[in-house]
């Protein structure tokens, strides 16, 4: 075996999602990073679906691209359709969502590797740790060659021990064209990893020519399309439209007659699949009162006739699948290019990490994205963000970043993943954040562009840039909490075309604003200065003194949940020795060993009581040993 | 270390009894008993096994008394801890010295109600549970006892659950249409998420209605015995208690304090406050109880104003109706034996007018029925149906999710879907106060279960 000489800092498994935001991360802080791949043509891969972001998922984008990762910059360099969703709902609901050329966002992300300092890429299947004791010491390849490194992330997504299905076919693989990865998670189960078995899938890809759009309902994005990083400024890519359309009873029959062959229903898938994104087959069976279900159906790119039926991923064998989407309206004579497949691959329970994302079990290692039983390219990249950070940080002897419940969706995400473990892929959901107007897209650099700043993965321009923003929204506050309407004529005359005759002379334009028939826009038809005020201003300002009283209350239940998730629960503490709590709960602390007493009191089935047993017993110093007997 | 220690007390009622048992509770139950009780067959406590033998005091040797034991081992105990019962002879000096050489092995007293409270912390018994515990041993009266049984069986925790449910039920609508606009679940469903919270409305104000009714069944009623001097207020008092209770002369202003004494009647206890006459007066003690009287009107559920019935409707009657404006009031019209004189010119202002003669007893059983019809509705309450809140606590918390909801039920016209969903999420929590449960992943696992979701 040969072992290179060279020692890196960071080594990261794996070139999907999450492994090209840790190793990014990494390296522009400043370590010596390898970026490992089993190929080196499919890095950044949209394995699935074309599209970046969603609800919450967008949420996570622009929190990514607040702290200086690379999703936001790659999706705007190379999105076909923007869309803003939720635009009628609320500020803290909305979210972005953007069609991909796929080729050009992985050879775009590529480019960037590759002219990042400090980092090397190369290809190779890594299928071994190297260990010394319960610390990580690098990799070892399957072409003999060992690398050592400091720390090390693991990102394998659906690679270890891939298995594809199409019908009651099967055959390894990490996704349809590559080879999986075989060895390291067996590795791991025997190093005491819970190594477990999930399942996804996707739709086939189809060709467009054979499709009659003309029967299709059109859906376009929206104009101008917005970008998601806050340092891109326009959006330059051509736009395209995506199309809707149906299944009918009939496609439901036919699905119906192939579930003998489908391996989901004859009981050799035995990996669990997402709740959230079922196969079609699944719609199908539990929901037989549906006489329909709807699918998108998006481009695959600019320069390819390939489109994405959405929604209609599937496992049933080929003959089955080309009948069941020939039997879609405007799809009638449609060809299939690659076939629609279901895939298994191992996972390890994040119960097993701590929430700075390093393995409870190995010392400098990291876990991120689909390994943790996450599913989206959004969830591994946010995880893959922030075990980049951390690694690096470990390497530079600094306390690793951990991002709050109440500060991100990424601190939401992660705390879910490690104080809960997953049993499905998880999905991020605004519904998981309890403080969800707080959590914005909008405010997303308000929450964490410092954070980057001080980290090191924000530019100066780019931090000068929002401080400029972050100064002018606090000059508006101020200004308009202090300017008063003197009932001019010309004022007069727009507050009787809004029916806002009641309101006083003196009101400050801020008591205005708090009406809920008043916007910022009506602000400038009455004070020459608010016209003259930047878009990205007046809407922080808007969203800001309308919601002041929702965000004001949850600002309150954050301040009073500090106590709890500030304090730390020592990793060795034998929750046997805590006599009162009682044997169901010392169960579920000893499996979960949560880092805080926030974390635990999220663990199902841990009671308020147990809490306060647990707080009063950290704060005897004596909990320790002095058993009574 | 509070929580951890451990802790004893005598479980019978104080004074001799037939029996005596000392209750140890904790880690340290099973060294206590090797070390005070020595049984007559060999080898140690088997759990949940009584046996027989004798309790020595160990540092003399001396036998104090034949007794039963019986340890039962963590978790199946009434605390989940070890749990040790000495079950000694029943004289209060035997009991008392058993405790003492518990005590003697470095065991502490137990606070009261500190087994139950440790049953609730180590989540035997949830809230409610643990306060109806406390209620059945504190129950004045056999309606209060079933309430409480009731309670303690988890009616009430049942119900909070279904109102929780029809909660989670809207919460989940709410939160499909924010999380997946793109999904084809139908455009929102105003009309599901609406009769959802009007049936966790609906049940939370007929919970609410019952919290008046369930106190009084737990604390009594207070009736307060008003009049002017002379009426016959502490006769009356007498006859309901059925003793010479209050002193009773024929000299106007007698009594001065407030005398008060509990009866059970109809399974209800009746706590009656005797006071003194209302008069102008110049007699500074006298005038004092007059005060104290008065204070204690807003405070009473019931006030009975007893009226001399061969005397005419007078001032010192009329300044008695001003202080009791606006309250619950019987009319008792007492001395009916004698030639009648008195009359009411507004009967409307009383629940009822119940003549009697305190001096013979005549009338006093219908006015005792009088006032139990207006408090316990029998049919109600012995329904296996009845379901009531008892405790300020779960009111407040009741309160404070219909606050919510009807913050919820307002804003559905104009306020967006998420500000909504904070209401339900603020109405879950405050339910979930009352048991001690909190919403968690719930509310996914329905969006699943009901929508079609993936896009």
């Amino acid at each position: 075996m040969t072992t290179c000489d060279q020692i890196y800092d960071v080594i990261v498994v794996g070139a999907g999602h999450a492994g090209c935001e840790a190793a990014l991360a990494a390296a522009r802080m400043g370590c010596r990073t390898m970026l490992l791949t089993i190929n080196l043509d499919a890095i950044a891969l949209m394995s699935c679906n074309p599209s970046i972001g969603g609800l919450a998922k967008g949420h996570l984008v622009k929190e990514i691209d607040a702290l200086g990762g690379e999703m936001a910059k790659n999706i705007d360099a190379t999105g076909i359709q923007f869309r803003i969703l939720n635009t009628k709902k609320g500020p803290a609901v909305r979210a972005s969502r953007a069609q991909a050329d796929k080729q050009l966002y992985r050879l775009r992300m590529k480019r960037v590797l590759e002219q990042q300092e400090n980092l090397d890429l190369k290809q190779g299947e890594v299928t071994s740790l190297c260990l010394d004791a319960a610390e990580v010491r690098g990799v070892v390849l399957r072409s003999g060659i060992s690398y050592l490194s400091k720390t090390v992330v693991v990102t394998t997504g659906t690679f270890m021990r891939g298995l594809i299905h199409i019908g009651l076919n099967n055959y390894p693989g990490g996704r349809a064209g590559d080879q999986p990865s075989v060895g390291l998670s067996d590795q791991l189960r025997d190093l005491g990893f819970q190594v477990g078995r999930l399942k996804t899938g996707t739709p086939a890809r189809l060709d467009a020519r054979s499709i009659d759009f003309t029967k299709l309902e059109t859906q376009f994005g929206d104009h101008p399309p917005r970008p998601f990083s806050f340092s891109t400024e326009r959006i330059t890519m051509p736009q395209l439209p995506c199309y809707i359309a149906y299944t009918n009873p009939r496609s439901h029959d036919i699905i119906r007659s192939g579930l003998d062959r489908s391996p989901l229903y004859s009981g050799i898938i035995e990996g669990v699949g997402p709740r959230y994104c079922p196969s079609i087959e699944d719609k199908v069976v539990r929901f037989p009162d549906k006489d329909r279900h709807q699918t998108f159906i998006e481009p695959e790119g600019l320069d390819t006739i390939e489109v994405y039926p959405s929604g209609m991923s599937t496992s049933l064998p080929i003959d089955v699948q080309i009948a069941f989407y020939r039997s879609i309206e405007g799809l009638e004579r449609v060809e299939i290019m690659r076939p629609a497949y279901a895939i298994e691959y191992d996972y390890v329970d994040p119960i097993q990490l701590h929430n700075s994302l390093e393995t409870k079990i190995i010392h400098n290692l990291f876990h991120a994205g689909q390994i943790n039983g996450t599913s989206g390219y959004e969830e591994a990249a946010g995880q893959g963000l922030i075990a980049g950070i951390n690694a690096a940080r470990r390497v530079k002897g600094l306390e690793p970043l951990v991002l709050t419940r109440s500060q991100a969706y990424i601190g939401v995400m992660i705390d879910d993943l490690v104080t809960l473990g997953t049993k499905e892929p998880y999905r991020i959901f605004t519904s998981r954040a309890e403080y969800r107007l707080l959590l914005r897209e909008d405010n997303a650099d308000l929450r964490l562009r410092e954070l980057g700043y001080q980290i090191g993965l924000v530019s100066v321009q780019d931090y000068f840039q929002f401080e400029k923003k972050r100064l002018g929204i606090t000059a508006e506050l101020g200004r308009i909490s202090t300017t008063r309407l003197q009932h001019t004529d010309e004022q007069v005359v727009v507050l009787a075309r809004h029916g806002l005759l009641d309101i006083q002379k003196g009101t400050t334009l801020e008591q205005l604003l708090k009406r809920p028939e008043v916007s910022y826009a009506d602000l400038a038809e009455l004070d020459c200065v608010s016209r003259e005020t930047s878009e990205v201003i007046r809407e922080q300002v808007e969203i800001q003194i309308k919601y002041k009283g929702y965000i004001d209350r949850q600002m309150e239940q954050v301040e009073q949940s500090k106590k709890l998730e500030s304090t730390r629960i020592p990793q060795d503490l034998d929750y046997t020795s805590v006599k009162s709590l009682t044997t169901e709960v010392r169960e579920k602390l000893s499996k979960n060993r949560p880092d805080t007493l926030g974390q635990a009191s999220r663990i199902p089935g841990v009671t308020p009581a147990a809490i306060s047993i647990l707080s009063i017993a950290l704060k005897s110093s004596s909990w320790q040993g002095t058993d009574l007997q | 270390m509070y929580i951890r220690d451990t802790i004893a007390a005598v479980s019978t009622p104080p004074g001799n009894g037939g029996i005596g048992i000392i209750r140890v509770s904790g880690d340290q139950a099973a060294v206590v008993g090797n070390t005070v009780f020595t049984s007559v067959s060999d080898g140690g406590f088997v759990s949940h096994r009584f046996s027989f033998g004798t309790i020595r005091d160990a540092a003399t040797g001396e036998k104090v008394d034949e007794a039963m034991a019986v340890l039962m081992r963590s978790p199946r105990s009434y605390t989940r801890e070890d749990v040790l019962e000495l079950h000694c002879h029943g004289g209060w000096l035997v009991v008392e010295r058993v405790l003492a050489l518990v005590l003697a092995c470095g065991v502490r007293l137990a606070d009261p109600g500190e087994f139950t409270r440790r049953a609730f912390l180590n989540g035997r018994i949830d809230l409610v549970q643990a306060e109806a515990v406390m209620d059945i041993i504190a129950s004045k009266s056999e309606a209060a006892l079933q309430l409480a049984q009731r309670q303690r069986e988890g009616a009430l925790s049942k119900r909070i659950d279904e109102v929780r449910g029809c909660l989670l039920k809207a919460l989940a609508l709410v939160e499909a249409y924010i999380d997946f606009p793109d999904d084809d679940i139908g455009s929102t469903d105003v009309a599901s998420i609406t009769a959802s919270v009007e049936s966790a409305q609906s049940m939370l104000s007929d919970l609410l209605v019952t919290f008046e009714e369930g106190r009084i069944i737990r604390d009594g009623i207070s009736v307060l015995i008003v009049g002017k001097p002379n009426a016959g207020k502490s006769s009356l008092l007498n006859r309901l208690l059925n003793e010479n209770r209050a002193i009773v002369t024929h000299i106007p202003g007698t009594t001065r304090d407030i005398i008060e004494e509990t009866i059970t009647f109809e399974g209800l206890a009746i706590r009656f406050l005797d006071t003194a006459g209302i008069r102008h007066t110049d007699d500074l003690v006298e005038q004092e109880g007059i005060n104290r009287a008065l204070e204690k009107v807003p405070l009473a559920d019931l006030i009975l104003a007893v009226f001399d019935g061969s005397r005419r409707f007078s001032q010192e009657d009329q300044m008695l109706m001003d202080a009791l404006a606006g309250r619950k009031i019987i009319a008792v019209v007492n001395k009916s034996d004698l030639p009648q004189r008195f009359s009411l010119s507004d009967e409307t202002r009383f629940l009822a007018v119940v003549p009697i003669t305190a001096l013979s007893g005549d009338g006093v059983d219908l006015l005792k029925l009088t006032i139990c019809r207006q408090f316990h509705h029998s049919s109600a309450t012995d329904s296996r149906e009845f379901i009531s809140l008892s405790r300020a606590r779960h009111r407040d918390a009741l309160v404070s999710a219909e606050g919510f909801l009807h913050q919820f039920s307002v804003g559905l016209v104009d306020r967006n879907l998420e500000l909504l969903a904070l209401d339900l999420r603020g109405a879950l929590d405050s339910v979930g106060a009352v048991t001690g449960q909190t919403a968690t992943d719930e509310v996914l696992d329905l969006i699943f279960s009901s929508f079609c979701i993936g896009k």
